[in-house]
């Protein structure tokens, strides 16, 4: 598993219905909802990349994207931003 | 954007019909994105695959997907998908229904389509009432809980939606819930392979009407409930009855080989042949043959 800090988490609004799963089941409490519900990366920097808010996401809001095996090791140690690219 | 979500563009329509229809919350959703991952995992092009579905909230949901898709009558989704799969065994059928659909007013087609053993994936979302029409009782809402039209609690008592498959034939029977999505995954990925009937029952929430009408909180507080009550089957079959009670097994029920109904018909297609060719003129002969190259192709 890849390591923390390095997986980027997007959240599209307007396929989101504000049900909360995706916080409330957040094993390492990455996301929380504001007031008005909307889910928001309250510590980004936790995440696992255990992918479980985008698998329980029952409207397909929410995305986690972590680096590739190969990416990561062109990153080397200090942890520079990955560049876009797909994550089959 | 693409790139990142290649599923959704590939096997949802997504400039179209999105965000769906299910409340916000519903499990329905849930198992859609499972669904699709199954289907991408095994490597099936979207030309093999039928979804075929009957009324309810989850008869909506092969409009969200760019596969063949069948929206049939209250009930009768099975029924469709064997005029299907008999037609053209080459397709992958999967019949989506709701607990509703596939027990009630379906619920003679489901025991005989289990006991047929046509190579099908029936899948059954659970969420123990009639959703779309207002939250009446169903089949699977249990003894004493409220719904619309048991405002004092149902007096009838629930099946067992997995279990009734077992015992009426089905080769592969399994339970999930949207809470274990991992798990239903691979539950959905088996029923898939599997060259038989298949069922997946798969135990969602209705926050909207069975959650509000028995107090049972929102679709979070609902599918913590699911992670509480569900034991998995090895475990479940050491404990007492006392202790399942209020708790319901996940897993694979059954997994068996039995005889697939296609490859029966085919051999008595073919005995029926071998005594009919004694009698046949050599004009009825050439007839025969002729229809045969048009089935081929």
């Amino acid at each position: 598993m890849a390591k923390k800090g390095k997986h980027s988490i997007a959240i599209y609004q307007s396929w989101c219905k504000r049900c909360g799963i995706c916080a409330a089941f957040c094993p390492a409490q990455v996301l929380a909802q504001d007031e008005a519900g909307n889910p928001y990366l309250k510590d980004p920097d936790q995440c696992t990349g255990c992918q479980l808010c985008q698998l329980r996401c029952p409207d397909f809001a929410i995305n986690v994207k972590s680096p590739r095996k190969k990416e990561d090791k062109e990153l080397g140690k200090n942890g520079e931003k990955v560049e876009e690219g797909t994550n089959a | 954007m693409i790139e990142d979500r290649p599923l959704i563009y590939k096997y949802l329509r997504h400039d179209k019909k999105f965000p769906h229809v299910w409340c916000g919350g519903c499990g329905i959703g849930i198992l859609l994105g499972s669904l699709i991952r199954a289907i991408d995992h095994l490597g099936y092009t979207k030309d093999e695959v039928v979804l075929v579905s009957g009324i309810g909230c989850s008869g909506r949901l092969p409009v969200y997907v760019d596969f063949n898709t069948l929206h049939t009558t209250h009930g009768r989704a099975l029924t469709f998908a064997t005029g299907v799969k008999l037609a053209k065994p080459e397709l992958k059928v999967i019949i989506i229904m709701g607990d509703g659909d596939a027990t009630a007013i379906g619920g003679n087609h489901f025991i005989h389509a289990a006991r047929r053993n046509l190579d099908l994936t029936a899948i059954i979302v659970n969420n123990n009432i009639y959703g779309m029409t207002g939250g009446q009782y169903s089949p699977t809402t249990p003894y004493g809980q409220r719904a619309t039209t048991a405002v004092y609690g149902s007096v009838e008592h629930s099946f067992n939606i997995a279990q009734l498959a077992v015992c009426a034939g089905a080769v592969f029977a399994a339970r999930g819930t949207v809470y274990h999505v991992r798990q239903l995954d691979g539950l959905i990925e088996k029923a898939l392979l599997k060259n038989g009937f298949s069922v997946v029952e798969v135990i969602s929430q209705c926050h909207t009407h069975y959650g509000r009408l028995n107090k049972l909180g929102n679709q979070i507080d609902m599918m913590k409930q699911q992670r509480d009550s569900a034991v998995p089957v090895e475990k479940a079959r050491k404990m007492s009855p006392e202790e399942m009670e209020g708790k319901f097994e996940i897993g694979i029920l059954v997994d068996r080989e039995a005889p697939n109904y296609l490859e029966q018909y085919n051999k008595v297609r073919q005995k029926a042949k071998n005594a009919l060719s004694l009698q046949l003129t050599k004009e009825e002969k050439e007839e025969s043959e002729r229809r045969e190259a048009l089935d081929k192709q």
